[in-house]
């Protein structure tokens, strides 16, 4: 296996609050990227997707606290744990934009409104690279002519506002492409598009990952986009990584629990007479301070047994490369049926 | 662009013209005129007037024609002659009288507006940036006794001041050897010492409004996913917060500057009498209360005028700044 770019060990993020008590968004995520390969983090909204991806940028706001665990990055100066940089260092501020980059779901809010976008991509080359705004604006029109924009010299003198959902976001991964990252997370980037513009900004991120070589971590709730764009999965449930492995095993041969009911909850593509009633999965997820001690998905568990609620689980290879945290891994069939 | 500047200068124009004919009904509005006032006044002194020069006067100014045809006669010297009419009470004029108050207004005013700017657009800033911090609450209370502290009160307190420990009065604009000369270094120099408290009574409320504004308005902005995507670009934070969104939190500022300046004018005439100020406030104060009205007409018009022109103004530096404006008027 090649060396990982980026590895997240047993990171906790605690948000705090003067008058209410602490909220622990994530509590235990494992994560390992590797270059040229896409990772997908899976999981029902809220359990924690966005937050974990900010914190590798140290986007987080003031009141969260990366209580545990490291974020090991390998990058052009060696290794460094992210988790103990200062947001504004100028050594995070190095690794924004020139190696790790960021799209986000909403292209429009995300965009300045009352810059011209040209503007917007510029500014980032000159930061990172020290080029003249001339030279930028050159590189600025490549790119987007290389993200698909039609016109691109004179589109990079409209504003947001001027240019449709699929445009923006193309802009969006122009500019976060800018400066040749390393890394590129991608939080939701398809979410708020219509299906035709999802596909093909599916496709060009795929592409676009061949040409500059690049790892992605792709953030969604959405298995159907798993299965088009990503080489490893990994599940989250409730602050907790619960199983990460390559995507084909995974979906071959899910191990948690957790995963297996998201799996079945999928829609498959079969004739009337051969289709099977989904299986949703029974309960509702608990709200953070309610999650027991031990396994987070204690509560709707159908193979719930003695450890689960008190002991968190160990982190289990089941195969090269596919980890899972449950107890059912660890104890025998025996056990499990006390 | 330009199709947008010229549709405003036709408003403009209009609106000009409506208030102009407002102006004017509105200094006809209180019951008897100049005349009456005037004849009052001599009458209280024991005076005995003559039927026939009152019959003459009224004759020579018009009064009791009818309104439209009052209205037309002012209208049309003031386009065609450039004539504001005469001003009753100083028996002189208008436009020579107006022209330096009026100048003086703006210039005291104006000053007070960069002053208010140059304040409250450090301290908006840092108090959204620096939420909850202590300079946020010290920036608060002091905003608060700024914005309760009546000017004229300001005004009085400092006339105390500085009469208790530097021995000076203030008050006026000028001493009275540059009253009435021409600009010149000596004459700046003593404006600016006579004119320095009325600016800084002027600015104070104002800043703690605009204070007041800017924070909330950047606090809602600094939650805005831009300002995130900014930050991830590595950009250092002042320069994420000077860029974006402290300039979006400025656009609905900015059409505020229009206003302004007609606002301060009629806001200022109690610190004007207060701090004794040859300005425009206490001058249509006076006209108002003596019914000279081609003077209060003027003055109202010329308010006018600072209204349209500085909203055109607003609408030019908003259009600007925020594109968005600038192309849904197309
Ligand atoms: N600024 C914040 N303050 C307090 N709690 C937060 C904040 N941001 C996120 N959270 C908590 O973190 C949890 C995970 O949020 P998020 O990562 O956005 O979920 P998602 O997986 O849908 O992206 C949410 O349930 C929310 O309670
Ligand atoms: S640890 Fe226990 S509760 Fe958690 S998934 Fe495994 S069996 Fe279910
Ligand atoms: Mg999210």
């Amino acid at each position: 296996m090649t060396k990982p770019l980026l590895s997240i060990n047993d990171m906790s993020i605690v948000f705090t609050s003067p008058d209410e008590p602490d909220i622990e968004a994530v509590r235990q995520v494992d994560l390992t990227l590797t270059p040229g390969k896409t990772l997908a983090l899976v999981g029902e909204s809220g359990c924690g997707k966005s937050v974990t991806a900010r914190a590798v940028l140290r986007l987080l706001d003031k009141n969260a606290d990366i209580r545990t665990g490291e974020i090991v990055y390998d990058g052009r100066d060696g290794q460094v744990d992210i988790a103990r940089l200062k947001p504004d260092s100028t050594a995070m501020r190095s690794i924004r934009g020139a190696q790790i980059s960021m799209i986000f779901q909403e292209p429009m809010s995300s965009l300045s409104p009352v810059h011209t976008i040209g503007n917007q991509i510029d500014e980032i080359i000159v930061l990172h690279e020290g080029l003249k705004p001339k030279q930028a604006r050159e590189r600025t029109i490549a790119l987007l002519d290389q993200v698909g924009v039609p016109g691109a010299r004179d589109r990079a003198n409209a504003y947001p506002f001027e240019l449709s959902g699929g445009l923006r976001q193309r802009a969006m991964i122009a500019m976060a492409l800018a400066c040749t990252p390393k890394l590129l997370i991608a939080d939701e980037p398809t979410t708020a598009l219509d299906v035709t513009t999802q596909a093909q900004i599916l496709d060009l991120l795929r592409q676009l990952q061949d040409d500059f070589g690049m790892a992605m971590l792709f953030i969604t709730h959405d298995l159907g986009v798993v299965a088009e764009i990503a080489d490893d999965i990994a599940v989250m449930y409730l602050g907790d990584v619960v199983e990460q492995g390559d995507v084909f095993e995974v979906f071959k041969t899910p191990k948690h629990p957790y995963t297996q009911a998201l799996m079945s909850s999928v829609p498959q593509l079969q004739r009337k007479a051969d289709r099977v009633r989904l299986q949703p999965i029974k309960g509702t997820v608990p709200s953070p301070k309610d999650r027991p001690v031990g396994c987070s998905f204690t509560s709707r568990c159908p193979h719930a047994f003695g450890p689960c609620a008190g002991t968190r689980p160990e982190r289990t290879q089941v195969s090269e490369g596919h980890m899972a945290r449950c107890h059912l891994l660890t104890h025998t069939k025996e056990e499990a049926l006390v | 662009m330009l199709r947008f500047v010229f549709r405003r200068l036709i408003a403009m124009v209009l609106t000009l013209w409506a208030v102009s004919f407002v102006a004017f009904a509105i200094i006809q509005l209180p019951p008897g005129d100049y005349l009456t006032t005037y004849l009052a006044t001599l009458s209280s002194n024991g005076d005995r007037v003559d039927p026939a020069t009152i019959e003459a006067l009224r004759q020579q100014y018009g009064f009791g024609e009818p309104y439209i045809v009052q209205y037309w006669k002012w209208i049309s010297g003031i386009l065609g002659r450039g004539d504001f009419g005469q001003s009753f009470e100083w028996k002189a004029p208008v436009t020579t009288l107006i022209w330096g108050r009026l100048g003086n207004s703006i210039l005291v005013e104006g000053l007070a507006v960069l002053v208010m700017w140059f304040i409250a657009l450090p301290i908006g800033i840092y108090v959204a940036v620096k939420k909850y911090s202590l300079g946020d609450y010290l920036a608060t209370v002091a905003g608060f006794i700024g914005l309760a502290i009546p000017n004229f009160l300001l005004a009085l307190l400092l006339m105390y001041l500085s009469f208790v420990w530097f021995g000076t009065t203030i008050g006026g604009l000028f001493s009275s050897e540059f009253e009435n000369a021409r600009w010149s270094l000596p004459r700046l120099w003593d404006f600016f010492s006579h004119a320095w408290a009325p600016i800084l009574v002027l600015a104070t409320a104002g800043t703690a409004e605009l204070i007041r504004i800017l924070r909330a308005n950047l606090l809602d902005e600094l939650k805005k996913p831009y300002v995130t995507t900014a930050r991830a670009k590595g950009l250092p934070e002042w320069k994420v917060v000077l860029k974006y969104p402290v300039r979006v939190a400025l656009n609905p500022l900015v059409s505020t500057i229009g206003w302004l300046l007609p606002a301060l004018v009629s806001s200022s005439v109690i610190v004007s009498v207060v701090l004794n100020l040859p300005t425009a406030g206490p001058l249509l104060l006076r006209s108002l209360t003596s019914q000279d009205m081609y003077l209060a007409g003027a003055i109202i018009m010329l308010l006018g005028v600072l209204t349209v022109i500085g909203t055109l103004i607003s609408d030019l530096l908003l259009a600007w700044i925020d594109p968005r404006i600038r192309y849904g008027s197309k």
